[in-house]
């Protein structure tokens, strides 16, 4: 038996964005315990709701995280739709669904960079980067921000896309298709990529069971859960099949996500085909009275939203529960036994998105 | 300025921004906008940084993090906020769990505005950086010669 060292890694890291903190047990080469440290980034906005009311909340909810800022707004709209009763016109349903779509398609491309980075593939890293702005320039077009575009509100959406527009999507989609072959070519065939990938972090179907895992994560474990199933927001009038993969290993991970990207070119050209005219938003009139729980699909998994209100303006309760917290166990248990130098790539498998399990 | 003296590496700390911001940094080093062009690069040692770049607002747990990171950067150097939340708190202000801005622990010398700020304005933050580190080193040469 070796030596126990303990190297900590973090909060300020090169391969990670956002500050987190793990001090990893090892002994020689191997890592046999990881103990994360959390808390960098926590603000409390869950009892910001106490002082900004429910239609201002909006925007809060949409900064819980950068990455998925749609998503996040999307459900706390329709958490609070739910309570209220308000059925959204069907073109608010279909461009939530595009919008939604598109930023998993930004979201999964972001970490495509981030892993090609942390396994040291710099110019797969920028490659992708530069995919990504192309559907940064259609969020730019369409609401006028590019991260962050505060365009879902209580009662549909803000914005319209008129049908040129939306023909243009589909051409540019088309375009960016052939490229996105080309470049996830590379992640899914390069024998160095392979290298790092395959084979390394595996997790077990039961595993992933028991931990929880959500998202890419569980996915790419055999598990067959993705919430778009449910059929929220105009899912359930598009077709699709949720994508597994069974080995459980990182390359499996990035499997489930490049399909994901191909999978969300799809649905926008689906939902593009038969989106149908109308209104794009409805009045809100009183406030809410009730308590409720909506889960929605986001780019790395399954969050929960739920929201209890008295009939004021201001809620009297808002959780959220998002899919890195759900992941942390499993990433845990992933690190036991790998060596140091996988730490970062194993660290990024997840996708971690620290700002949204802190809030 | 019609060109630049020096190309500084960047320091980018995550105090407890949204991530908004964060990719926005990162945006601004990848194809379209491009600075590591000019030999702008983002290291992740602070002891190779001239500017620090820090997203988000300041909490007690990170406060001395931000300090640690800032005092082991080699002078002259410079603070760039970005950000509205790294500016003052921004939409997070009122959190329990939120100090303030920045400038609460450390002398900011640039403050980019937005929310979140655009790759544009983060360029144009660390070329007005750029110009500070000039002032900040001919102030350190003269107390030298002194
Ligand atoms: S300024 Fe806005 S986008 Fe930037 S970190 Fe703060 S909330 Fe996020």
């Amino acid at each position: 038996m070796g030596n126990r060292t303990v190297i900590p890694f973090g909060p300020q890291h090169p391969v990670l964005p956002e500050p987190i903190h793990l001090d990893l047990m090892l002994e020689d080469e191997r890592v046999v315990e990881a103990i994360p440290r959390i808390g960098y980034i926590h603000r409390g906005l869950e009892k910001l709701v106490e002082k900004k009311d429910f239609q201002q909340y909006t925007y809060v909810a949409e900064r819980i995280c950068g990455i998925c800022s749609f998503m996040h707004g999307m459900g706390y709209c329709m958490t609070i739709e739910s309570i209220m009763d308000i059925k959204i016109p069907e073109r608010a349903e279909f461009l939530r669904t595009i919008w939604a779509e598109l930023s998993r398609m930004h979201s999964h491309l972001l970490w495509l960079g981030l892993s090609a980075d942390a396994f040291g593939f710099e110019s797969l890293h920028m490659h992708t980067w530069r995919l990504r702005e192309q559907v940064l320039d259609i969020f730019e077009e369409t609401t006028g921000g590019r991260v962050i575009f505060s365009v879902c509100e209580i009662g549909g959406v803000r914005k319209d896309i008129s049908p040129e527009t939306l023909d243009k999507i589909d051409r540019i989609l088309t375009d960016m298709e052939k490229e996105l072959k080309e470049i996830t070519h590379v992640f899914l065939s390069d024998s160095s990529v392979k290298y790092r990938t395959k084979g390394i972090g595996v997790l077990s179907k039961q595993a992933a069971f028991d931990l929880g895992a959500v998202g890419p994560m569980a996915k790419a474990s055999g598990i067959k859960r993705d919430l778009r199933t449910q059929g929220y927001a105009a899912y359930g009038k598009l077709k699709f099949e949720p994508i597994i993969e069974t080995d459980g290993d990182s390359y499996a991970r990035t499997s489930v996500r490049i399909k994901e990207v191909f999978q969300a070119v799809d649905l926008i050209k689906q939902a593009i085909a038969i989106i149908p005219e109308g209104g794009i938003n409805v009045k809100v009139t009183g406030n809410p009275n009730g308590e409720y729980f909506t889960r929605v699909e986001q780019p790395r998994g399954s969050a929960m939203y739920y929201v209890k209100a008295s009939g004021s303006k201001f809620l009297d309760r808002f959780r959220v529960r998002t899919p890195t917290f759900a992941n942390v166990p499993a990433l845990l248990e992933t690190l036991k036994g790998c060596s140091l130098a996988d730490v970062p790539i194993l660290i990024l498998t997840i996708d971690p998105c620290i700002s949204c399990t802190e809030r | 300025m019609n060109f630049i003296k020096k190309s500084p590496w960047i320091l980018h700390y995550d105090g407890s921004s949204c991530n908004g911001c964060d990719i926005e940094v990162l945006a601004s080093l990848t194809p379209l906008y491009d600075v590591e062009r000019f030999g702008i690069i983002n290291t992740g040692n602070p002891k190779h940084a001239d500017i620090l770049l820090i997203t988000g607002s300041v909490n007690e747990q990170n406060i001395p993090v931000v300090k640690q990171l800032y005092e082991q950067m080699a002078e002259p150097k410079a603070v760039v906020a970005v950000g509205i939340c790294a500016t003052s708190g921004g939409i997070f202000a009122e959190c329990y769990n939120v100090v303030g801005g920045v400038d609460k622990v450390l002398s900011v010398d640039v403050y980019v505005p937005g929310c979140a700020a655009r790759p544009e304005a983060v360029i144009d933050g660390v070329v007005k950086a750029l110009g500070i580190l000039e002032q900040k080193q001919k102030r350190m040469r003269k107390r030298k010669y002194r």
